[in-house]
C-alpha cells in the first residue's frame, strides 16, 4: 500500500490522493473518449446505455449510500426528468441546452418536496413510502394523458445543440460523448459532495441521527436536500434515457425499474461512485452476456434459441443473493480486496476486511 | 448571570416522573458534576438540554436565552456540545470525518457552492482541518486520524467523541459518563483533559459521572439527584457526606432500580 | 344489493391481502426481517397446489394436495431461514429487504419454468359456485375465503397466547437476547416463524387461486399486501388483517364510484397519507430509541 506523505491540507481535499491515481483515472477517461473509434455502432449504444444507468445509479447512491435512506421509488424521478425534458422541448419549444438542466431541477424539486413529509420515516417504512410514489407516478402519467399522451407515449425529438445533431441512431458517437460528458460532470459533483460539509452531514445522518442533530445538523433539511440532489441527478439520467429510447410511456419507468436501480447499486457496492459504475456494467451488459452465452450453448448443443422469459432478472437476483451473502460490499468491495491482496503480497491477512457485526442494533427502536 | 440555568424543570414519561422540579445553575468557567444512582434522571437532564425531550414544566436558559424556543439542531450553534452515554459516533466514517462534522456549526458555505466546490469552500475546508488538527493534537489522536470508527477500541471511541464535541468549539460541554468503561489510566487522562478544557480553553463543563474519584478530582461543584429530584448541592466532599445522598445510594428506597434514560 | 356484493368481494380480496400481510408481520415481529418475497411465497403455494391438483400435471384430489402444498411451503420457509437468512443475522434490515426482493425474482423465474407463464386456473371445488342467502347471491369462493381467514386468525391467536411454543415465539419477538438467556432456542424459533409464514402464504395462495386464474407474476400482489401491512401497522397481527381488509374494500368501491384510472391509485394514496400523518400505521407498535 502506498503511503502518502501529506504536506498540506489540500492533500486530503483534492480529487486524487496521489499522482499515480490521477494518471490511472486520466487513462481511463482517455480510453472512454476514444472508445467510439474502437467499437461498432451496436456496442457504442450499449456503452451509452451503461453510462446512463451509471448516472441514475450515482443519483440513487447519494441517497442510499451516502445518506442511508433506501428508496424503492426512483423510477418516478427518472420519469419526471424524462417527461419534463421532452415536454419542455415539445410544448414550450425550449432547446435541449435549457430543457435538460431544467428537467434536473424539476426532478430535484419534486424529490425534495416529496421527501419533506417523509423525513421522519426510517428503513422499511421509507422503502414502502417511496415504493408507493413509484406506483402513483406510473398511474399519474396515465391520468395526465392530455399532457403525457398516456399509455401511447411520447417521442423524444433529436437533440440539437448549436446546430449539432445528437441522435442515438443517426450520430451514435456524438450521443455517446454527450452522455460521457454528463457522466463525468456528475462524478465531479459527487466527489465535491463527498469532500465538503454537505457530504459529511449526509454521512452523519446515515450513521446516527441523534448525534448529527447534536452537532448542529438539521436532520430533516439534510434528508430533503439529499433527496433533492439525488432525484435531480436521477432526473437527468431519465432525460437521457428518454432520448436514448426514442419513445417512452408510463411502462418505461415502472416499479420494476425502481427495484432494479436499487439492486444495481447494491451489486456494485453501496457507498462509492465505483459501485454505481460496476452495477451499471452488470445491468447494461447482462442481457448481452446472456444472449451471447445462449448462442454459444445452442451452437454446441444445436438446440433452438428460444428466449426464456424472466431469465435475466432471475440471474440478476441470484447474483444479488450471492453478493449479499458473501460480499455485502458488492463488486467494489471485492475489487478492493483483490487489489489489496496484490499490493500487500504475500502479507495479506484473511480478516483484514472483517466486518463489524452489530447484533443488538434493533431498527425497531427509532 | 449564570451560563446555564435549569429552572424548575419537570418531565414525565406517561405516569413516571423522570425529572421532578429540578433547578440548578452552572456558572461560566466551572466544572459541574451530576451524580446519583441509576435512574436518577441525570442523562434525562442532558437530553432536555439537547432538546431531545420537551419538558412539561419549567425553563432552560443558556446565557439568558430560553433553549425551549430553539429547535434541537440549534443547540450546537448556540455553543453547547455533548457526548453520549453509549457513544453515538458516525461508525462508517473516519476519525477525521467525525471531528469535521463537529465543525458543522462553523460552516459558512451553502450547498450550491459546495456542489461546485468553489475556492471559498476549499478555503473553509482548510480552516476546518486546521481547527480539527488542534483537537487531534490535544487528545493525542494522531495515530487514528484516518481509521474508521467501526474498527476502533472502546476507549479510543470515547476520546473521539469528546474530540468531536470539542471541535464544535463550545462554550458549554456536556459529558455523559466520560469515564465509564475506561481503565484507570484512561480515566486519569480524562481527568487531565477536563482540567485543560476548563483552564486552557475556558470551556464550562457539565458532566454526569459515577466515578467519584474523577468527580472529586475535577469538579468545582456537584449536584446529587435521586428519583428525579435534587438531593444535595455543594463541593464533592460536602455532597459525599450528605446523609440524604448516602441513604439514596445505600438503600432506603425499596423500589427496584430503574433506568430512565 | 350491489353494495353488499361489492362489500363481500372486497372483503374476500382483503382477506387474501390480509393473510399475505400476516406473513410479513409474523416474520417482522419475530426476526425484524422484512420478507419482500411473501407475495411470491403465496404464488409458489398456489402453484404447488395447482401442480398437484390439475389434471394436466399430477391430478391428485384437491383435499390431498392442499395439506401437501402447505407442508411444502412450511418446509421451504424453514429451510430458507436455516440456509440463507441465518447468515444475515446482524446485517441491516435493508440488506434483508434486497435479498428477499432478489429471491422473489428467482422464485418467479422458477415457477415460470415449471408451470409456464400463461394464466391457469386451479381446479378447486370451491371455484365458480354460488351460495344463496335469501335473495343474495354470493360466490362460494368468496365466502370460503372469509371463513377460512377467520378460522386461521382465531387459530393463530390461540397459538400465540396459549401454546408453549407460541408464547416462546412472542417472547423471542419482544427481546431476542432476553429470550435467548431464558433458554429459548431463538434460532430455531426464527426458522419456525419462517415456516409458519410459508404455510400461511400457501393458504393465501390456495384461496386466491380458487378465485381466478394465476400466473407467476401474481406475486407482485405482495406490494398491495405490503401497503396493507403498513396501513394496519407493521408489527401488529390484527393490524395486518385490518389493513388488508381496508385495502380490499377500497378497491371495489373506488372503481365503482370513481373514474377508472383514479380508482387504482386509491390504496397507494391511502398508504402515502398514512405514512405522512400516522407513520407507524393505525395500530402502531414503535418505541423511541434511547440515547
Amino acid at each position: 500500500m502506498r503511503t502518502v506523505f501529506k504536506t498540506s491540507y489540500d492533500a486530503d481535499i483534492n480529487y486524487f490522493r496521489h499522482g499515480a491515481q490521477a494518471t490511472w483515472y486520466m487513462l481511463l477517461l482517455a480510453i472512454a473518449l476514444i472508445l467510439p473509434f474502437l467499437m461498432g455502432t451496436f456496442w457504442i449504444g450499449e456503452m451509452t446505455n451503461m453510462l446512463i444507468w451509471a448516472i441514475a445509479g450515482m443519483g440513487l447512491m447519494i441517497l442510499v449510500g451516502q445518506t442511508g435512506q433506501a428508496s424503492l421509488g426512483h423510477a418516478a424521478f427518472l420519469a419526471i426528468g424524462c417527461y419534463a425534458n421532452v415536454l419542455l422541448q415539445l410544448k414550450l419549444g425550449l432547446p435541449f441546452l435549457l430543457s435538460f438542466p431544467l428537467a434536473g431541477v424539476i426532478a430535484g424539486l419534486a424529490g425534495a418536496l416529496i421527501a419533506m413529509p417523509m423525513t421522519k420515516l426510517h428503513g422499511i417504512y421509507l422503502a414502502i413510502g417511496t415504493l408507493a410514489i413509484s406506483i402513483l407516478t406510473d398511474d399519474l402519467i396515465v391520468i395526465a394523458e392530455p399532457l403525457t399522451n398516456g399509455v401511447v407515449g411520447l417521442f423524444a425529438p433529436t437533440i440539437d445543440i448549436l446546430g449539432l445533431q445528437f441522435d442515438r441512431y443517426a450520430t451514435p458517437d456524438r450521443f455517446y460523448w454527450m452522455v460521457l460528458f454528463v457522466a463525468v460532470a456528475v462524478v465531479l459533483v459527487y466527489r465535491n459532495i463527498l469532500r465538503s460539509p454537505l457530504g459529511r452531514a449526509f454521512a452523519a445522518v446515515r450513521d446516527s441521527e441523534v448525534s448529527a442533530q447534536a452537532m448542529g445538523v438539521n436532520v430533516a433539511r439534510t434528508k430533503a436536500l439529499s433527496f433533492g440532489i439525488s432525484t435531480a441527478i436521477t432526473g437527468l439520467a431519465g432525460a437521457l434515457m428518454g432520448h436514448f429510447a426514442g419513445i417512452f410511456n408510463n411502462e418505461t419507468f415502472n416499479i420494476i425499474i425502481s427495484i432494479q436501480l436499487l439492486l444495481m447499486i447494491v451489486i456494485g457496492g453501496l457507498g462509492s461512485i465505483h459501485g454505481a459504475f460496476f452495477g451499471a456494467i452488470v445491468v447494461a451488459l447482462l442481457p448481452q452476456a446472456i444472449a451471447i452465452s445462449r448462442d454459444l450453448i445452442s451452437g454446441f448443443v444445436g438446440g433452438g434459441t428460444v428466449a426464456i422469459p424472466g431469465l435475466e432478472s432471475a440471474i440478476f437476483g441470484a447474483m444479488l443473493i450471492g453478493f449479499i451473502l458473501f460480499e455485502p460490499m458488492g463488486i467494489y468491495g471485492r475489487w478492493l480486496k483483490i487489489r489489496t491482496y496484490f499490493e500487500l503480497f504475500p502479507f495479506y491477512r484473511k480478516d483484514m476486511f472483517r466486518r463489524q457485526k452489530s447484533y443488538l442494533k434493533t431498527e425497531r427502536m427509532r | 448571570m449564570s451560563l446555564l440555568e435549569i429552572d424548575n424543570v419537570t418531565l414525565r414519561f406517561g405516569g413516571v416522573v423522570a425529572v421532578n422540579q429540578v433547578s440548578f445553575s452552572v456558572e461560566e468557567g466551572e466544572v459541574f458534576a451530576l451524580v446519583g444512582p441509576n435512574g436518577a434522571g441525570k442523562s434525562t437532564v442532558f437530553n432536555l438540554i439537547s432538546r431531545i425531550y420537551e419538558p412539561v414544566e419549567g425553563d432552560i436558559r443558556f446565557d439568558g436565552d430560553s433553549l425551549l424556543r430553539h429547535p434541537p439542531h440549534d443547540i450546537a450553534k448556540l455553543g453547547i456540545a455533548r457526548t453520549f452515554q453509549n457513544i453515538e459516533l458516525f461508525e462508517q466514517a473516519t476519525v477525521l470525518q467525525n471531528l469535521l462534522v463537529g465543525r458543522h456549526r462553523h460552516r459558512k458555505s451553502n450547498f450550491i457552492s459546495e456542489l461546485l466546490f468553489t475556492p471559498s469552500v476549499r478555503e473553509g475546508e482548510r480552516r476546518h482541518r486546521a481547527a480539527v488538527e488542534k483537537v487531534i493534537d490535544f487528545l493525542d489522536l494522531q495515530a487514528y486520524r484516518d481509521k474508521y470508527i467501526a474498527g476502533l477500541p472502546y476507549g479510543v471511541r470515547k476520546v473521539v467523541e469528546m474530540g468531536r464535541a470539542l471541535a464544535i468549539e463550545p462554550r458549554l460541554l456536556l459529558l455523559d459518563e466520560p469515564a465509564s468503561g475506561l481503565s484507570v489510566e484512561e480515566t486519569q487522562d480524562v481527568a487531565f483533559w477536563i482540567e485543560d478544557i476548563k483552564k486552557q480553553m475556558g470551556v464550562t463543563v457539565l458532566m454526569v459521572e459515577h466515578d467519584m474519584h474523577l468527580v472529586s478530582a475535577v469538579s468545582d461543584r456537584v449536584l446529587a439527584l435521586a428519583d428525579g429530584k435534587v438531593l444535595s448541592l455543594g463541593t464533592a466532599q460536602e455532597v459525599q457526606n450528605d446523609p440524604k445522598v448516602i441513604e439514596a445510594y445505600i438503600g432506603g428506597s425499596d423500589e427496584p432500580e430503574r433506568e430512565v434514560a | 344489493m350491489d353494495v353488499l356484493q361489492l362489500f363481500v368481494s372486497g372483503l374476500a380480496n382483503g382477506c387474501v391481502y390480509g393473510l399475505i400481510a400476516l406473513g410479513f408481520v409474523l416474520i417482522y415481529k419475530a426476526t425484524e426481517a422484512v420478507n419482500f418475497a411473501q407475495g411470491d411465497f403465496m404464488m409458489l403455494g398456489a402453484f404447488i397446489t395447482l401442480g398437484l391438483t390439475n389434471d394436466q400435471f399430477w391430478g391428485l384430489p384437491f383435499w390431498v394436495s392442499v395439506p401437501i402444498a402447505i407442508a411444502c411451503m412450511g418446509a421451504f420457509g424453514y429451510l430458507l431461514d436455516m440456509l440463507v437468512l441465518r447468515r444475515m443475522f446482524g446485517q441491516s434490515q435493508v440488506a434483508v429487504v434486497i435479498l428477499t426482493i432478489a429471491l422473489g425474482f428467482v422464485l418467479r423465474f422458477v415457477a415460470g419454468v415449471i408451470w409456464g407463464h400463461q394464466p391457469v386456473s386451479l381446479e378447486s371445488p370451491i371455484a365458480g359456485k354460488d351460495v344463496r342467502f335469501g335473495g343474495l347471491v354470493l360466490g362460494l369462493d368468496e365466502v370460503t375465503i372469509i371463513i377460512v381467514t377467520v378460522i386461521l386468525t382465531v387459530l393463530l391467536y390461540f397459538y400465540f397466547n396459549r401454546t408453549k411454543l407460541g408464547v416462546a415465539m412472542q417472547a423471542a419477538s419482544q427481546n431476542q437476547l432476553a429470550a435467548y438467556y431464558m433458554g429459548i432456542p431463538v434460532k430455531r424459533i426464527h426458522s419456525l416463524i419462517w415456516a409458519l409464514a410459508g404455510a400461511v402464504a400457501a393458504v393465501a395462495g390456495i384461496l386466491f387461486a380458487s378465485k381466478g386464474s394465476i400466473d407467476p407474476s401474481i406475486g407482485l400482489l405482495g406490494i398491495k399486501a405490503f401497503a396493507a401491512a403498513v396501513i394496519g401497522g407493521f408489527g401488529s397481527l390484527p393490524g395486518a388483517l385490518l389493513g388488508g381488509i381496508i385495502v380490499g374494500l377500497i378497491e371495489p368501491f373506488a372503481s365503482y364510484y370513481i373514474a377508472a384510472g383514479y380508482s387504482q391509485i386509491m390504496p397507494y394514496l391511502l398508504l402515502f397519507l398514512i405514512l405522512v400523518f400516522r407513520p407507524h400505521g393505525i395500530l402502531a407498535q414503535v418505541h423511541r430509541k434511547k440515547v
